[in-house]
């Protein structure tokens, strides 16, 4: 007699710990195999872009840092050079070298908390703690040049909102000293772990050609072999100047992709290395007065910089009428802002382009044929954050 | 990097007819074309050997209300070959709807579904056309300029019926959206002073 076969359906989240946010997942299952996987977003939408619209562009800015929120600095990034580029503003080489600092460091914050908690989903604890007590130093550098720990809101149009303040860039390369060996002992507990490997190698495969067909980037792209990274090819502020790798997987599984970023990592602290050691000295934003707002000291004694502040803070600067596009490599790929602007000093439209957004929506070509337990170790390779896949 | 000139002149002489008008701005290529012709540049684009497009970055719309063409569809594509940007846009009516490129680029697929969902484009031939980002039984576009940024509805638990329930939304304060513009001179100037 035949036995009788029936599919399940399973509602894995929204609330799941390791669908990394509030993702909906329904997946038929035959037996423990997934055969088919329909992602549900949205739940996190906070209507970004239409609020965009609704604010000046200074105002604009937070709502970057609100996107991925494990590297905000790297979002604001994108927007500040759309602007940059339409009002032509030159940024001061200063303010590049912090930007560039920054953005690596918001690199090394949002891989370790990929790596560590792709590990947990697959059963290791260690990593996760160990990780996360060097984002916390991280952190603390967010906190010392911008007042706060998350949702930074330092990047403007025209350079960076303040200097770093006395004694930062020694802690950062103090840490830049000790995080090697960090990366390397985090790699001890994972790289050659039998059971980590069993759980990653060859599941979610990514041939080159559907990289390229899904739209993938980031890490996603360089793990199956496309040696494409943005810094490199298209480079933004002062990525010129400095010499790094770009590391590129070969099979495109999920252990392949683990490397990448740990390798990344390394290149970051060389990259942050390079900066600190050429940091030069000079202006942090740019000088006109229509864009930057002034120094505090001279709103007291210049008619003219009171002027300018207040209208700053109360009607914003004005954008010329264009249209650009402007993307930057973010820790999770290619985070791009197509920007329109209309002449007023609030954005016409403001269309963000997420990595993550295309990254999960091959969810259903990446799990199909694989278990059930292998759907975490996928999610958790594909690095998603749902700030900036919902928007 | 291949010349992004001598890209445009090869675009200009294989699609000739196909393009309306194209710009080099940025550093990028602006390319404006006819709904009716959209597929086949794509697929063009795509596969040619010469332009290698073979990477979609996004599809997304914007809104012009006030303009018989109401909306703009833009569609931004990658050639990692020649490390080039190409960005086309096409104009369409509100009751337009446009072929699906899902066939082309597979990736198109939730990107049409979020320009569904946010202005309420249809695409024809689109396997699974269904709303993304909004709730489930969300009603408007909420990206199209004449949405209120308040929303219609909204969402709070009620004790009395022990779940949670839609209502208007009811603010306490109204909305208040402050005028000031002003005849500052904005950046033009300053620049253009500096030019001297």
């Amino acid at each position: 007699m035949a036995k009788e076969t029936k599919t399940l359906n399973l509602n894995f989240g929204p609330q799941h710990p390791a669908a990394h946010g509030v993702l909906r997942l329904i997946l038929q299952l035959d037996g423990e195999i997934v055969e088919k996987a329909d992602p549900h977003i949205g739940l996190l939408h906070r209507g970004t872009e239409k609020l965009i619209e609704n604010k000046t562009y200074t105002q604009a800015v937070p709502y970057f840092d609100r996107l991925d929120y494990v590297a905000p600095m790297n979002q604001e990034h994108a927007f500040a050079l759309a602007i940059e580029k339409i009002l032509k503003i030159e940024v001061p080489i200063r303010a590049q070298y912090i930007r560039v600092m920054f953005c690596e460091i918001g690199r090394i914050l949002s891989h370790i908390l990929n790596v560590t908690t792709q590990a947990m989903d697959v059963g290791a604890l260690t990593p996760t703690l160990w990780g996360f007590e060097e984002r916390e130093i991280l952190m603390g550098f967010y906190e010392k040049v911008s007042g706060s720990r998350l949702h930074a809101n330092y990047f403007r149009a025209g350079g960076v909102h303040q200097d770093l303040p006395k004694g930062l860039d020694k802690e950062i390369g103090k840490f830049c000293e000790r995080f090697p060996k960090i990366i390397n002992d985090l790699e001890l507990l994972l790289t050659d772990n039998r059971i980590f490997k069993q759980r990653n190698v060859d599941i979610g495969v990514v041939s080159k050609q559907d990289a390229l067909d899904y739209s993938f980037s980031g890490v996603m792209l360089r793990g199956s072999g496309v040696p494409w990274d943005l810094r490199k090819s298209q480079p933004y502020d002062c990525y010129e100047q400095f010499e790094f790798k770009i590391p590129v997987g070969k099979n495109g599984d999920c252990y392949d992709r683990y490397l990448c970023r740990i390798e990344e990592m390394k290149e970051s602290v060389n990259i942050i290395n390079q900066c600190l050691a050429n940091l030069p000295v000079g202006p942090i934003k740019t000088d006109d007065g229509k864009i930057s707002p002034p120094p505090k000291k001279e709103i007291k004694q210049s008619m003219e910089a009171l002027i300018h502040h207040f209208k700053l803070y109360t009607e914003g600067y004005r954008v010329d009428e264009d249209e650009i596009y402007t993307a930057v490599e973010a820790p999770k790929g290619e985070f791009g802002v197509y920007l329109i602007s209309d002449g007023s000093s609030k954005p016409y439209k403001c269309k963000i382009r997420a990595p993550g957004f295309s990254h999960l929506q091959a969810m259903d070509y990446l799990i199909k044929g694989h278990m059930l337990a292998d759907v975490p170790a996928v999610l958790g390779s594909m690095d998603i954050v749902f700030g900036e896949v919902d928007r | 990097m291949q010349n992004i000139q001598d890209l445009e002149k090869i675009l200009n002489s294989e699609l000739n007819t196909k393009i309306k008008s194209s710009l080099i701005k940025h550093n990028q290529i602006y390319l404006k074309i006819d709904e009716a012709d959209l597929i086949k540049v794509i697929l063009f684009l795509k596969t040619n050997s010469k332009t290698k497009f073979r990477q979609l970055i996004d599809i997304t719309a914007v809104d012009y209300p006030e303009n018989e063409i109401r909306f703009k569809l833009i569609y931004l594509l990658l050639s990692h070959e020649f490390n080039q940007r190409i960005i086309i846009e096409i104009d369409i009516k509100e009751k337009d709807i446009v072929g699906s490129i899902t066939s082309i680029f597979p990736a198109a697929n939730w990107m049409e579904r979020e320009v569904f969902d946010m202005y309420g484009i249809d695409f024809k031939d689109h396997p699974d056309l269904r709303r993304i980002l909004t709730d489930y039984g969300f009603k408007g576009h909420p990206l199209r300029k004449d949405f209120p940024l308040t929303g219609h509805n909204e969402v709070r638990y009620s004790h009395e019926t022990k779940k949670v329930i839609y209502e208007p939304v009811k603010l306490e304060q109204n909305y208040r959206n402050f005028d000031y513009e002003s005849p500052w001179e904005g950046t033009k100037y300053i620049k253009e002073q500096t030019k001297e």
